[in-house]
């Protein structure tokens, strides 16, 4: 019982951080890279799109990964009775 | 008071208050050497991390590099700061959870191999020392410039101040001084960067004022947006659009991937997830690292801009002899240069350099007077119509002057300075020190030896390795500037991958680890000691391997390396049942309790 539940914190886990894991990617390397010249089209208050994402939006939507998944663990922990405390 | 007064005052006070943390905070067991012992608070540890990873370069060249380069530059911002979600994410918690003191303990343990941990003991030292060789020369540079000593006497100076908190108070010194370094050197990075924005665009956040209008010379809103100006005054000057990139995007996706794994792999950033309690304060604390770096890290590429825009406004045709003061000043510490290839008497800014290397004289100012009272060159003259040379590094030191902002100021940018080298310094020296006294005398060669012996080793290891630290800052090898980029190519190669591993494949095994990290190393190594040092000629992308550059390799060391260990550990036994239970163990948050030797 005890084993299985560390198997389902875990996959539980594992999907978060793919998740987060996917929208790191598509906004680092995905618009601030890959698809720049493409958003660089849209205007975006004084910036071209791409150069923003490139240069501003990538830090702040890291930030807020770490954050969401900071407080999804501490929810996760206590779900599975894994918590410190 | 005197800009000089002033900056004696800033400094001096900003060392006082180190030194007095310094002798708050001593030390008294190796848990505390190591690890802070173990209580630091995930705030603290975050703006702890954020000096730490902040380094001399990060305050005073990055602002300068995305100026001049524009969208190039953001793999810089994004590379730097990407990393730490795969930090909170993918490391930190779970290395939290094992509660060793340093990154070779982790290997060493977890790969059941003294080899393996000797392998990772010398990547750390390489590593850390390429990298502090930098710092120790920032330091003595920022010193030089403001308080007007030699360069050497400013790294004697610097390496005065380090020895005292960091052989004094370990890792619970250091932790505390750097929460203090964090604070003078974020201050004095916002203040110009507000201060320039309200004058440019009237926006009192640099963030916003990025993509603003530009405020005319009467103070009115001229109704055109800073960046769209700012593209058009470069490209009608022949230099590359400002936002718009001119590396190839496949170079800029691996050397984006190097920067970030790289970052995460770097010992001196993981070993502070060490300090705090619990596995979830490892968790948010990367979340506070990164918000207090994103406080740098956003307003530089803003600060970036309106330098860029504000020099060509000052500078641009505008006549030798009726320049601001400030371009006389960096004149003279031979950071600016100026040949008038036309002789009509005005400084032509122009895409291309003016002539080759940087400024070179044949004599003092006195000596080596032009026609219009310039310093005259050395220097052979290229044949396109640029004239001026603007070293980047002035960007962030002179801004203050360039913006004309109050003396007090300039004395804040100079303890910044600093505060920013000193703290970086000081992380790495740490590792460097724990590296030999844990992991190489009390885990490999002399496991006999108590806890006040270790704890002795420490501090003779941590002079030892700020006296090196010392030498390679007076005595630069040439290859210094060079590497210190690649420290994390390296890094991304070795570390972060067998740490990966070592978490999320529980199959993984010693031979698996050991082949992965060397492959990936010695690949790395060599493709940068080649194309850096053996063929230089040959550096450029016709030659490159896929198009990377060696900025980039290290991505694709990683690549090889979770391939090999993957390849190997699969034709290999598998991990004894006792590791397995580790790893299990590991991925649990309940019971990390405090990091311990044992």
């Amino acid at each position: 019982m005890k084993e299985e539940n560390a198997r389902a914190y875990w996959a539980a886990n594992l999907r978060l951080i793919f998740t987060y894991v996917a929208i790191w990617f598509v906004v680092s390397y995905g618009c601030g890279i890959l698809l720049v010249d493409e958003l660089n089209q849209i205007q975006f208050f004084g910036f071209k799109l791409g150069f923003w994402f490139a240069q501003q939006g990538a830090i702040y939507v890291f930030l807020v990964l770490i954050i969401k998944y900071a407080h999804s663990m501490n929810k996760l922990d206590r779900k599975f009775d894994v918590h410190e405390d | 008071m005197d800009i000089q007064t002033l900056t004696y005052l800033f400094v001096g006070g900003s060392f006082a208050l180190y030194i007095g943390i310094a002798i708050w905070s001593r030390a008294g067991s190796t848990k505390d050497f190591y690890v802070a012992g173990g209580g630091v608070s995930p705030i603290a540890n975050g703006a702890a991390t954020a000096a730490d990873w902040m380094s001399a370069a990060s305050f005073i060249s990055m602002a300068g590099i995305i100026a001049y380069s524009g969208y190039d530059a953001s793999v810089y911002l994004m590379g730097w700061t990407g990393g730490y979600v795969l930090l909170a994410m993918l490391l930190a918690p779970y290395l939290r959870k094992f509660g060793k003191f340093t990154v070779p303990d982790f290997i060493g343990d977890r790969y059941y191999s003294n080899v393996a941990r000797t392998v990772a003991v010398i990547c750390v030292i390489f590593v850390s020392f390429t990298y502090v060789a930098g710092q120790m020369r920032g330091t003595g540079i920022v010193f030089a410039r403001f308080l007007e000593v030699n360069v050497n006497t400013g790294v004697v100076i610097g390496m005065a101040i380090v020895f005292f908190y960091a052989v004094l108070g370990g890792m619970k010194g250091i932790t505390y001084t750097q929460v203090a370094q964090y604070c003078v050197l974020i201050f004095a990075f916002l203040v110009p960067a507000v201060f320039l924005s309200i004058m440019m665009t009237g926006h009192v956040l640099p963030q916003t004022g990025f993509g603003g209008t530009v405020l005319d010379a009467a103070g009115n809103d001229s109704g055109v947006y800073l960046l769209h100006k700012l593209d058009q005054v470069v490209t009608d000057l022949g230099f590359t659009e400002y936002t718009e990139g001119s590396k190839s995007t496949i170079d800029v996706f691996f050397i984006a991937a190097a920067l970030m794994c790289g970052t995460a792999g770097l010992p001196h950033v993981i070993v502070r997830f060490f300090t705090v309690p619990r596995v979830k304060d490892a968790r948010i604390s990367a979340g506070w690292a990164l918000f207090f770096i994103a406080l740098l890290y956003t307003s530089a590429p803003a600060v970036g801009a309106f330098a860029r825009l504000n020099l060509i406004d000052t500078v641009n045709e505008t006549q030798y002899t009726e320049l601001p003061e400030w371009f006389y000043n960096w004149e003279n510490s031979g950071l600016i240069g100026w040949v008038d290839k036309n002789g009509d008497g005005a400084v032509q800014m122009r895409a291309g350099a003016p002539f080759e290397g940087k400024p070179t004289y044949a004599g003092s100012r006195e000596e080596t007077k032009g026609s219009y009272g310039e310093r005259v060159l050395t220097n052979a003259p290229t044949d396109n119509s640029s004239e001026v040379y603007i070293d980047r590094d002035i960007i962030v030191l002179a801004n203050p002057e360039i913006g004309n902002l109050p003396a007090w100021v300039i004395a804040l940018v100079a303890a910044g300075g600093v505060a920013a080298a000193l703290s970086t310094a000081a992380g790495l020296l740490l590792v460097i020190s724990s590296a030999i006294s844990h992991d190489l005398l009390k885990k490999t060669l002399m496991p006999g030896i108590n806890e006040k012996q270790e704890l002795l080793a420490a501090r003779g290891a941590a002079v030892v390795a700020i006296v090196i630290a010392g030498y390679f800052g007076i005595n630069p090898p040439g290859f210094v500037a060079q590497v210190v980029a690649f420290a994390f190519g390296l890094a991304a190669a070795s570390f972060f991958p067998v740490i990966l591993m070592g978490i999320f494949y529980k199959r993984m095994n010693k031979e698996g680890a050991i082949a992965g990290m060397l492959v990936g190393l010695i690949f790395t190594f060599s493709y940068i000691v080649f194309f850096k040092f053996v063929s230089p000629e040959l550096n450029n992308a016709e030659h490159w391997l896929l198009g990377v550059s060696p900025e980039g390799i290290g991505t694709f060391g990683m690549m090889l390396n979770f391939a090999v260990a993957f390849a190997v550990s699969r034709v290999t036994a598998p991990p004894p049942e006792h590791i397995q239970h580790i790893v299990e163990d590991i991925r649990i948050p309940r019971g990390a309790g405090e990091a311990s030797a044992h």
